[in-house]
């Protein structure tokens, strides 16, 4: 019987975290469009509904019943499952962020995560670089020089930066502890964030960078580069197969910044003691801040060379984070 | 009993496919096809670990295997832009495919006789399994690299910064 309780939390946990992030993955769509013309000093789509908050079905719509082109010369396997990889990797990420504490609920006690895995931060950085394989092949797969030179922009990028990434977030897990995010979260608790009380201000920053770079976004949305690339990887792409590479990086875009939460900003931990199952109200209002600081900074900042790039991520990123690291043992050491 | 059921049904599953795949590696002309079922069979190995009870282990497979090691496998693939083998090639026997056939053979004997017939001389830790499900398993395989491994663990390190280095001064004499 136990087994079947199991079964249905997990399943009924799932369907929540999939139907809440989808919803928030069609809207991000609109919200992005809205902030950035806001920015531009224009109005953003306002024709659908009021405020045009029918955009997103609307678009869901048109890219459903668009045709679905297939280059004629194009690796045909390869070009079907590169956007399924991504939207795949993407979605699961959440499994292991928890968005909130421990509940009752019927009397059995139901913690707001969907697995409590003991290396949930491995499985976070192993998912994500399975994830970087859509955006590689779907331009290899193409057969189109914008695309190829798209996915090998990717390939190169996503290597030098997940390097510091990865790095970036070594101080959280010495002070921790453990991989489990759970744990970190708990270990928070009380305003004890990582990002201010522990001092992992700076891996903070670094970690939203190269969260950026991970993600692709400007500026260093290399892959996709409209101005030079027309589009790089996805360049060849059409009708839902587009609109899952598109859904796929704003999946990842709020995975990016749930992960930040939970490691830097304390996860659902917040003022006004709220009960555990209000509790991810916090978790929601962080991730949401991040989500439109990275929405923001898109409107900001313009984008970087692509040596450029490199060259920051390899001579300044990767220095700093693992400076960091002897940083953090030594205030470990000091501080006992 | 389900629990019991439930394992095999998945041990199978991911054998079978995981068999599959490497036939698939060898077999496809495409290069980046074959990249694709070599990681395709490393996600099965991971499984495989799974349920063994090493979550770490799998993880790192999935990670360095079929995650980075991988990318860049593709990645060079990508830039030398390998074009689809012909589809007949002679069949000469060189020195160097003599060699690689016997080499291949003695390894397939060696596993055979790991696997049937010789008894691992494993000896007992003190990570039995409920230690390591109360402690985690990445504690027992932290404690034990960072005491009773920690030379071999170093000794390894220095030889992946060797390795670093040879591939800078490689890539320093081209120009």
């Amino acid at each position: 019987m136990e087994l079947v309780y199991f079964l249905i939390e997990t399943i009924v946990k799932v369907g929540l975290v999939f139907g809440v992030l989808m919803g928030c993955v069609a809207y991000l769509t609109l919200a992005e469009r809205k902030i950035l013309g806001r920015i531009q000093v224009r109005y953003g789509p306002n024709r659908v509904w009021p405020f045009g908050l029918g955009q997103p079905i609307a678009d869901g719509i048109k890219a459903f019943f668009k045709e679905d082109v297939i280059p004629a010369k194009a690796d045909k396997p390869l070009f079907v499952i590169a956007p399924m990889i991504s939207i795949t990797a993407a979605i699961s990420l959440f499994a292991v962020i928890p968005f909130g504490g421990v509940i009752e609920f019927f009397g059995r006690e139901v913690s707001l995560v969907i697995a409590k895995l003991d290396i949930g931060l491995l499985y976070v950085f192993a998912i994500a670089s399975l994830g970087e394989y859509g955006v590689v092949l779907g331009g290899w797969s193409s057969y189109n020089k914008y695309g190829l030179m798209g996915a090998l922009r990717a390939a190169a990028q996503m290597i030098s930066y997940e390097l510091a990434l990865a790095l970036s977030v070594m101080g959280v897990l010495m002070i921790a502890g453990t991989l489990n995010l759970v744990e970190i979260v708990q270990q928070q608790a009380g305003w004890h964030w990582n990002a201010f009380y522990h001092f992992q201000f700076f891996p903070f920053i670094f970690y939203l960078i190269c969260g950026l770079a991970e993600i692709n976004r400007t500026p260093f949305d290399m892959p996709e580069a409209e101005a030079e690339l027309a589009c790089g990887f996805n360049i060849e792409y059409s009708s839902m197969k587009f609109a899952l590479f598109f859904m796929a990086e704003y999946a990842h875009l709020v995975a990016v910044c749930a992960i930040a939460t939970t490691l830097f900003l304390g996860g659902w931990d917040g003022p006004f003691n709220l009960p555990p199952y209000l509790s991810w109200i916090w978790f929601v209002a962080k991730t949401g801040i991040l989500v439109y600081f990275f929405i923001w900074q898109r409107g900001t900042f313009p984008r970087l060379r692509y040596d450029q790039i490199m060259r920051f991520g390899w001579k300044f990123l990767l220095p700093l984070t693992l400076a960091n690291i002897f940083g953090t043992g030594l205030y470990m050491v000091l501080t006992g | 009993m389900a629990g019991n059921v439930f394992y095999w049904i998945v041990f199978v599953g991911t054998a079978l496919t995981a068999i599959f795949a490497a036939v698939m590696v060898i077999t496809r002309r495409s290069p980046i096809h074959s990249a694709m079922f070599l990681i395709l069979n490393f996600l099965c190995i991971a499984v495989l670990y799974l349920l063994l009870n090493s979550q770490f282990i799998a993880i790192v497979q999935v990670m360095i295997y079929a995650g980075a090691i991988m990318m860049l496998v593709i990645f060079v693939i990508m830039l030398l832009n390998v074009e689809e083998e012909e589809r007949r090639r002679k069949i000469s026997a060189s020195p160097a495919q003599i060699i690689g056939v016997v080499l291949v053979l003695i390894l397939f004997a060696q596993l055979i006789y790991g696997v049937g017939v010789y008894v691992l001389p494993g000896e007992w830790s003190e990570f039995t399994r409920e230690r390591i499900t109360q402690i985690g398993d990445i504690k027992a395989v932290a404690g034990l690299l960072f005491t009773k491994f920690l030379f071999p663990f170093e000794v390894a390190s220095i030889l992946l910064l060797v390795g670093i280095i040879g591939a800078v001064i490689l890539s320093k004499k081209e120009r």
